[in-house]
């Protein structure tokens, strides 16, 4: 299976990874493309920029075994994982996941799995910049809650496929 | 063994990385956290609230229980917050 794991300060062009993963297969039927994108408030309040922290080494192995996962538990013919780092403004995209089956249900669910993942176990630590100075983003109970659900022994639709 | 620290315990701790030779009556992550919270006050204040910090050992995640011995790189950080 096609895997592209990336790590960087500059953005990335996601209408061009799609492509580039899609590119000359004919057993491809779906490709899901989520893009993260840096919302201009956080808690409510609106911020300045965030700046994005990450433990080298750990978030590409990291990300790379929930990508394994991933494959292990459904039927992928590619995924693309572009996750920046460093100083980014409101309206930039911070994270790019892309997932690639023959039949579309794979795909969305594999996205969905891969990003609740990220949010909640990949080494990441976000700083938001106010006015009033800078802060860290405290983890959500939401996210914790979310990552959960994929433990849950697979329904009778994923078993099947 | 390296120790690093990441986002606020980085910034309490006062640095990002460390070598250390824990004493070998350190057993698990636990005992780490706790060795390290008597060094100083910056790290006492950094280890305040165990139960929050997060540890990798050799770039994977731990459960504080778990066992320190032949760790080359031990990590500590808050609740991630990518993706």
């Amino acid at each position: 299976m096609a895997v592209a794991i990336r790590l960087q300060r500059e953005p990335f062009d996601a209408a061009a990874e799609a492509a580039a993963l899609a590119q000359g297969r004919s057993d491809i039927g779906a490709v899901v493309t989520f893009t993260g994108i840096c919302r201009g408030d956080e808690n409510g309040e609106p911020i300045a920029a965030l700046t994005l922290e990450h433990y080298p080494g750990m978030a590409e192995a990291e990300i790379a075994r929930h990508v394994e996962t991933a494959e292990r538990r459904w039927a992928l013919l590619g995924v693309t994982v572009i996750h920046r780092h460093g100083r980014l403004v409101p309206g930039e995209p911070i994270v790019l996941v892309i997932t690639a089956s023959s039949h579309r249900h794979d795909a969305f669910a594999a996205a969905e799995f891969l990003m609740d993942y990220l949010k909640t176990r990949a080494p990441f630590w976000k700083q938001v910049e106010r006015a009033t100075g800078a802060s860290w983003v405290e983890a959500k109970t939401s996210d914790d809650a979310a990552a959960d659900r994929w433990a849950k022994p697979p329904g009778r639709r994923e078993a099947a496929a | 063994m390296k120790l690093l620290y990441f986002a606020w315990v980085r910034e309490r701790v006062g640095k990002p990385e460390e070598d250390i030779e824990p004493p070998t009556e350190i057993a698990t992550v636990a005992d780490l956290m706790t060795w390290l919270s008597r060094r100083g006050e910056e790290y006492a204040h950094a280890f305040e609230n165990p139960k929050v910090i997060r540890a990798a050992i050799d770039r994977a995640h731990v459960r504080a229980d778990t066992a320190i011995a032949g760790a080359r790189e031990i990590a500590f950080f808050p609740p991630m917050t990518g993706g």
